[in-house]
């Protein structure tokens, strides 16, 4: 095994990306009462700043290197082995970047409307919060970020959200909590086994661990399924996903946009670095289930998304089903669904995001999102409705939109590893353009009759708001290649690590080895690593890969 | 001449070493010469002042702590045992000396503003609470059973009184009346188990029975064993443990809010000092009889006071049911009979207690005139009211619910790790759920102080002793919760150990 490369950054980015929206939240928390309208534009200034820098990783991010970068690491508990440690790879690079850019749109987008202050100060404890999780290296530390976002955004919806907001904010954090608390046990038990299978002092440093691989088969299985627990309450896979309707449909707009784009990534990201990073052999093991359940969830969440009467829960649901696709795709275990999942995340947070902006739009006009009182909204706001079928045809997944470049290597990824299940899941792209299509034409076609009529189009701020959105979709639509080749070498290098540890474990790679078809989005490394797949054993050909 | 007969000639007095017992001597000096102070020149001295002397007393015991931490921890001296081996001084001792001590800090400060809002001021109330710390004191240093029971009556008797202070409420009498009665009760039980562990082992003192347990093989242990079941009751009924829990509730509820901060934490930090002195560090060899118990006990406590705090309505129930399930924490770390074990406990000790006296001093000021308002209902609102106040109360809040950042994460943490350690998985497990389910409490309490609207806008005082001990808490709650390296350090340098004069 390749020893895994640890660059360090020259000016430690990580500290002060998850530093700069904390010491904002102070800033902001301390405004003197009568200053509560500069709320709004500090806490901006401190989330385009922190944007500011994730866009600067991503330009220093140096493709080829499949370790980490950027890292960062300081003593924290010296006597039980913490520390803070953390490091950007392919897998964390674009959502870092996303957190970094979703969170000033979200602060810009809406007005909460009261409490001004407070409301500002737990969006950015929150941003700080979820970049934490990504660059986390360190199993306590990550533990620490993974269950702090809990609280901001538990007051976030409890004091800014709609109706049923004290019931969907407890039922999140208990829910939420629950899973994360065995997770903790388990974090425990895989240091303390670790330290005596391999026979060193405590350490929570995650690739010491994931490199040694000191545990016996059972225990890893056991532990995993803590973590998995854990990881599916936050995604949420079916059946845990009953906290999501009610907390996405009662938080406040920016809240939705913030749980569907940053915050359920991390229960799929967390299945990726810690579930098949730390357990090769238990992933394997488990993943006919999770791909099972995936699919559950991808038709389940599209079958219940066509029942709704609420366009924000239909919304919701349809998270369920694309995260469902995610969770297809990681437990393939080969790079194009590994690619296709991350691709998939980064794709959910732009066009989930940028719906239930769309949404709460409607709702700051209208007050209502019950789709049976909205109708005919094409005439008043063309175009709210032209960005709309933007938003909505990339999250049918649409060729040429970004939702497209995920789900078809997830499915690909998903066909080539179990193909019936991928067949199945299949159904789901077909049911989503059914429920999308008919909430879009029940909302905008038709008769527009009271208030409908009357209701006022997009703002210029609202439209700037949107812009980077529609770009987004446009542009990972059509050229997806500069994501995927910064994701591919660290996807490369995970899939490698499963290969070394687990016996006999291969990458599932088509039959034939050439008729993917979409060698066109590929970049040449892994051209060449097709190649050699072709020629050689998989094994082979995936280590060639991560060195 | 008659005398003469009877009395021997020379009393053998045994060598006391004054400064080993410094703390004990600054607190209870402190009181007795308050009572005489007062007694005296009472009338002629300002009313703030019986809390600034009680506070100045208690930091004095802290302070005079520490020449024993320098000595304890230096390699070359080490611990040592003290008036004819009846007090020992370790690291473990001296720790929950300064933590005791602390809590009289505390609650003297938090007593001031309460005291003279309910017309009770007076220094009765400040002796009692050195008086009881110096027998919590004693507890932390007792280096025999017979020293153990004269520290755990000394603490107990003027915790009675101070649960019954308020003497116009007749809850308070009824905590009182409950304490003493089922107190005394379990004073008994303790007291039988010392007599018969004294049969089975022929000694009293730790050190002499440890050695004996250690070089014999008891034939028949019966009475050994129903001397460690006795002790246990006895000790379990001061930390609250369930099925000894049952007291809990009514006497937190009744008792004037100081005495209950109090109460949660340094009379809790005593019974937790002679439960791993004497089991943990004595009986260590007998581990394996009382481990099975104790777990019995930890999962009973940590399940029933969780789910019984979130059935209740009053908040200072479900501090009471919730400072219960945290019981079940530090009995998790007795449980594994460790050093990281009992490391855990003297760290969630100490954070708990700061936790707990915070949470208190919110309690005792929302309370309002006559410690009545204790209902959930009457924190609505408090967020818009008394913002900062309400801030405070969070941190707590969700510090004991166990939310990173805060010191309460990383006692729970830890005490899971010295779980873990010991392969209890399924007590970790136990542990993790009844937090889940304890944070529903936290969260209902801040849903009303937050979400909710109240019409109630009489103004809420907040004295300055309390500003000061709400500060600190805080400021010590997320400062450490950040950084606990400092005080794991210091938890895991003060070990307990068993040494008699050679």
């Amino acid at each position: 095994m390749p020893p895994v490369l640890l660059a360090e950054a020259s000016f430690p980015v990580i500290p002060a990306m998850v530093l700069t929206p904390l010491v904002g939240a102070v800033a902001v928390a301390l405004l003197p009462r009568g200053r509560a309208r500069m709320a709004q534009p500090l806490a901006v200034l401190f989330a385009v700043v922190t944007g500011a820098i994730s866009v600067w990783i991503l330009g220093d991010f140096d493709t080829a290197d499949a370790g980490f970068q950027f890292v960062s690491e300081q003593g924290w508990v010296d006597a039980l082995g913490i520390s803070w440690f953390a490091g950007i790879d392919g897998i964390s690079l674009f959502l870092v970047v996303l957190s970094g850019l979703l969170f000033p749109l979200a602060m810009v987008a809406v007005d909460p409307g009261h409490d001004h202050k407070a409301y500002f100060a737990w969006l950015l404890v929150l941003e700080a919060g979820c970049i934490g999780v990504f660059v986390a290296l360190d199993l306590f530390m990550f533990f620490v970020f993974f269950e702090i976002v809990l609280v901001p955004m538990y007051f976030l919806i409890g004091k800014w959200g709609h109706e049923d907001r004290e019931y969907a904010a407890t039922k999140f954090f208990l829910y939420t909590m629950f899973g994360s608390a065995l997770m903790l046990v388990g974090i425990v038990s895989l240091v303390v086994l670790h330290a005596q299978g391999a026979d060193v002092d405590l350490t929570f440093n995650l690739v010491e661990i994931a490199e040694t691989q000191a545990l016996a088969t059972n225990s890893a299985r056991l532990i995993w399924a803590t973590f998995a627990l854990a990881f599916a309450v936050k995604v949420p896979m079916f059946p845990v996903h009953t906290w999501l309707p009610d907390a996405h449909t009662e938080a406040p707009t920016a809240g939705s946009v913030i749980l569907a784009g940053v915050m359920l990534k991390m229960g799929t990201y967390g299945f990726l670095r810690f579930g098949l990073y730390l357990f090769p052999e238990a992933s394997t093991t488990f993943a006919p289930l999770m791909i099972t359940l995936g699919t559950i969830g991808i038709v389940y969440g599209a079958v219940v998304a066509t029942m709704q009467r609420d366009l924000k829960r239909l919304v919701a649901y349809s998270s369920i089903a694309h995260l469902g696709f995610i969770v297809l795709g990681t437990f393939a275990l080969n790079t194009e669904g590994i690619d296709g999942g991350l691709l998939q995340m980064v794709n959910h947070g732009i066009s989930t995001g940028a719906l239930f902006l769309l949404v709460g739009f409607i709702y700051e006009r209208r007050h209502t999102r019950e789709i049976s009182e909205l109708g005919g909204l094409q005439k008043s706001a063309p175009l709210l409705a032209g960005v709309f079928v933007l938003v909505m045809l990339s999250s049918i997944g649409l060729p040429g939109l970004n939702g497209f470049v995920g789900e078809f290597l997830v499915l690909v990824g998903a066909f080539n590893a179990h193909r019936w299940w991928a067949v199945i899941a299949a159904t789901g792209v077909i049911l989503a353009a059914l429920y999308l299509l008919w909430a879009y034409q029940r909302v905008f076609h038709g008769r527009a009759d009271g208030e409908n009529e009357t209701m006022p189009d997009l703002r210029f701020k609202e439209g700037l708001v949107l812009a980077p959105f529609v770009v987004a979709i446009v542009f990972l639509g059509v050229y997806p290649k500069p994501v995927i080749e910064r994701m591919e070498p660290a996807v490369d290098r995970l899939v490698a690590h499963i290969e070394t540890f687990v016996d006999d474990f291969d990458e599932p790679v088509a039959d034939d080895g050439a008729g993917t078809g979409f060698d066109d989005i590929e970049v040449e490394e892994h051209d060449a690593e097709e190649g050699a797949a072709d020629a050689g054993t998989p094994t082979e050909a995936a280590e060639g890969g991560a060195d | 001449m008659f005398f003469a007969q009877v009395a021997p000639d020379s009393i053998v007095t045994p060598d006391i070493a004054w400064t080993a017992l410094v703390p004990h001597l600054v607190l209870a000096g402190g009181a007795i010469l308050m009572l005489m102070v007062w007694s005296l020149a009472g009338r002629w001295l300002p009313r703030w002042l019986p809390s600034m002397v009680t506070a100045a007393v208690g930091l004095g015991a802290a302070i005079g702590s520490i020449h024993l931490w320098r000595r304890v921890t230096d390699a070359d001296r080490g611990p040592f045992s003290a008036v004819a081996d009846s007090v020992g001084i370790d690291g473990f001792s001296v720790f929950l000396t300064v933590v005791i001590s602390l809590t009289v800090v505390f609650a003297a400060l938090l007593a001031d503003g309460y005291l003279r809002r309910e017309r009770l001021d007076g220094p009765e109330y400040h002796v009692l609470l050195l008086l009881s710390a110096a027998g919590g004191v004693t507890m932390a240093t007792a280096n025999d059973l017979i020293v153990l029971f004269l520290g755990l009556e000394i603490l107990s008797l003027a915790v009675y009184v101070l649960a019954g202070y308020h003497n116009r409420r007749a809850q308070s009498q009824e905590a009182a009346i409950k304490y003493f009665v089922l107190g005394a009760f379990s004073s008994a039980f303790l007291l039988y188990g010392i007599a018969l562990t004294y049969g089975a082992t022929g000694s009293t003192n730790l050190v002499d029975i440890n050695a004996y347990l250690r070089s014999t093989v008891l034939v028949d242990d019966g009475l050994l064993l129903a001397g460690f079941a006795l002790l246990l009751v006895g000790l379990g009924f001061k930390v609250s443990a369930v099925p000894f829990h049952t007291w809990t509730p009514d006497v937190y509820q009744g008792s004037p809010t100081p005495v209950v901060a109090f109460m949660a934490s340094g009379v809790k930090a005593a019974g937790f000092a002679a439960l791993l002195r004497v089991f943990v560090v004595t009986f260590g060899t007998y581990a394996d009889d009382w481990k099975p118990i104790l777990y019995a006990l930890a999962v009973a406590t940590l399940l029933v006071g969780a789910i019984l705090a979130v059935v209740q309505n009053d908040v200072k129930r479900m501090l009471a049911y919730s400072s219960i399930s945290h019981a079940g924490f530090m009995l998790i770390g007795v449980h594994a009979a460790s050093a990281d074990g009992t490391a855990s406990v003297l760290y969630y000790l100490a954070v708990y207690s700061v936790l707990v006296i915070g949470s208190f001093a919110v309690v005792g000021v929302v309370s309002g005139t006559g410690d009545g308002a204790t209902t959930v209902g009457d924190f609505a609102g408090l967020g818009a009211r008394r913002p900062w106040l309400a801030f405070a109360f969070t941190v707590f809040l969700l510090a004991q619910a166990g939310v990173p950042l805060t010191t309460g994460f990383f006692a729970k943490f830890y005490a899971i790790t010295a779980a873990v350690d010991g392969r209890s998985w399924a007590l970790a497990i136990v542990a993790m759920l009844s937090a889940v389910i304890a944070a529903y409490l936290y969260l209902r309490i801040m849903i009303a102080m937050w979400l909710e609207g109240s019409d109630d806008d009489a103004p809420i005082r907040v004295p300055v002793g309390t500003v000061v001990v709400l500060g600190v808490a805080a400021a010590f709650t997320i400062g450490f919760g950040i950084f606990p390296e400092p005080i794991v350090d210091l938890a895991r340098d003060a070990t307990p150990a068993l040494v008699n004069s050679p």
